[in-house]
């Protein structure tokens, strides 16, 4: 628990740090706060970079700008110090510092929000600079940059960010190719049905979406980037976007000598292998009790939770429960709500059809428990899973694979006071 | 200009004056207590759960099918509810008074 003399320093400027700062000054803490960013900026919310950053506001035409998770004038009221666009270089555990150029910073309590960073496949041309990532405001703005003469995009990975930003770009009325090296979209996050789901919904769109295709060389022919599968020149684009997934952003815990696997890992108070550092969101790997293993989550919901309950501990007040996970994805004019993760089902139900457009959810069963839902444009299928999974609801099979049968009973019937 | 009066759980009332943007993002703007808008504004996650005063119901209309079906099973669900990321600020909104729902 932090002292009114303290100095609580935040290092990351992302979802995870902007919500501890204002958990922190709800709960009455008045001491030193400092967050420290290397982008330039604000924190802002991530999630638009890959949906509706790209897109020409209505009325005016003018792009959209960032949209920032709180305005100036909350940091300035409350007191919390910003240091925007410098790293920190190094943490030195013993002297309880960091470094960040030649300034060196005290702290009482370090909170490491570090975030991800993308994954950069060993592809022979990756470094072209029309070879984009998408993880930041400024990766989205070269890409805005590289709009106007563009015809045609190529996307490397059919995860969220490829398919949003595949979706978006298509939206703008560009030709759009996506390879992806499994046999399917979005394999590792979601089941089949799913899966197929968005291959239709991308395919009826115009999208030239490639599965089994391994981009092996991006090579630039007379100002346009070919893109080669084995020895075939697969596809001509202006630029490439790759969206091939994130991994921790754990080096600087990792050379403090901070226990890393897969994440900073840290206890049910976010508390690392050092007692007066903590790490929050992307960057961490924590025990999830509801689904009984270690997790790394990559989501808003994980990144502002995390900060809410860290704040708690360090300012005394009581811990909220680890709550569920869930995600969402916008795509064209389907809503992709995610309750729960699906790993380790071992039985899926399907209740509609995944024909693109419609009302669909594929709920996953682990022993005959709910453990997740994938719901395209169909809230209410999310919110009652979203009620179900943590309390461990057995909901009969049958009923929930017949669409024409209402689900809200499953909220009151025998199988979810377990 | 609209002047949007927020409720807070704890009984105390935010004033705000908004020319653009939502009751959503007017809210967490000026720090209403229990706005989070954690989605960004775009239906996702309730995190903006407001009971419209009766009087103005009309006037702000009802939530979109998107919407209801994101309220309906909510503990603290009324006939007014709405999704602050869901009603776009105007000047006919001016003097409108909304309650925090407890749920958020």
């Amino acid at each position: 628990m932090l002292k009114s003399t303290d100095h609580c320093i935040i290092v990351g400027a992302g979802h995870a740090a902007a919500q501890l700062c204002a958990s922190l000054r709800q709960h009455g803490w008045a001491g030193r706060l400092t967050f420290i960013g290397d982008e330039p900026v604000l924190p802002y919310h991530r999630p638009p970079l890959s949906k509706t950053y790209f897109k020409p506001q209505d009325d005016s035409g003018q792009s959209p700008e960032l949209q920032w998770i709180r305005p100036e004038a909350f940091y300035q009221d409350h007191a919390i110090e910003r240091r925007l666009g410098q790293p920190v270089e190094s943490i030195d555990r013993d002297a309880k510092t960091v470094r960040l150029g030649d300034e060196t910073l005290v702290y009482d309590a370090l909170v490491l929000a570090t975030g991800s960073i993308h994954r950069r496949p060993p592809i022979e041309g990756i470094d072209h600079p029309r070879v984009f990532s998408l993880r930041t405001a400024q990766d989205a703005d070269a890409i805005r940059d590289s709009l106007p003469e563009a015809k045609h995009a190529a996307v490397i990975g059919a995860g969220f960010i490829g398919l949003e930003v595949a979706a978006s770009l298509r939206t703008l009325g560009l030709g759009v190719t996506v390879f992806e090296m499994a046999d399917r979209v979005l394999a590792r996050v979601t089941g089949e049905a799913t899966s197929g789901y968005y291959e239709a919904l991308h395919r009826g769109h115009g999208v030239d979406l490639r599965t089994s295709a391994s981009v092996s060389a991006i090579r630039e022919n007379n100002g346009r980037l070919s893109l080669m599968t084995g020895d075939n020149m697969a596809c001509e684009a202006d630029f490439v976007i790759v969206g091939a997934g994130a991994q921790p952003n754990q080096m600087l815990a990792f050379d403090a000598g901070l226990d890393c696997d897969n994440g900073i890992l840290v206890d049910e108070h976010n508390r690392t292998s050092d007692g007066s550092v903590f790490a929050i969101g992307d960057c961490c790997n924590q025990y999830h009790p509801m689904y009984g293993t270690r997790l790394r989550i990559e989501s808003i919901q994980n990144a502002t939770d995390q900060g809410k309950a860290l704040a708690a501990v360090l300012a005394g007040a009581p811990t909220p429960k680890i709550g569920l996970p869930w995600f969402w994805s916008d795509q064209y004019d389907v809503k992709l709500q995610i309750a729960g993760l699906s790993t380790g089902y071992d039985r899926c139900i399907a209740r509609g059809e995944p024909e693109p457009g419609a009302t669909f959810s594929l709920w996953y069963l682990k022993a005959g428990r709910l453990i997740a839902v994938d719901a395209m444009n169909d809230p209410r299928s999310y919110v009652i899973a979203s009620k179900l999974i943590p309390k461990g609801a057995e909901p009969d099979p049958e009923l929930i694979a017949d669409p024409t049968q209402d689900l809200k009973p499953l909220l009151t019937s025998p199988s979810v006071a377990s | 200009m609209a002047k949007i009066t927020y409720i807070q759980t704890d009984g105390t009332a935010v004033e705000v004056e908004a020319t653009d943007g939502t009751l959503m993002t007017a809210a967490v703007a000026n720090q209403v207590a229990g706005i989070e808008g954690e989605c960004g504004g775009v239906c996702s996650c309730a995190t903006c759960h407001l009971h419209v005063d009766p009087d103005w119901a009309e006037r702000v209309g009802p939530a979109n099918d998107v919407e209801e079906m994101m309220l309906e099973l909510d503990d603290d669900y009324s006939e007014t509810s709405r999704l602050g990321c869901q009603v776009p600020i105007t000047p006919e909104l001016d003097g409108l008074s909304v309650r925090v729902a407890e749920s958020c």
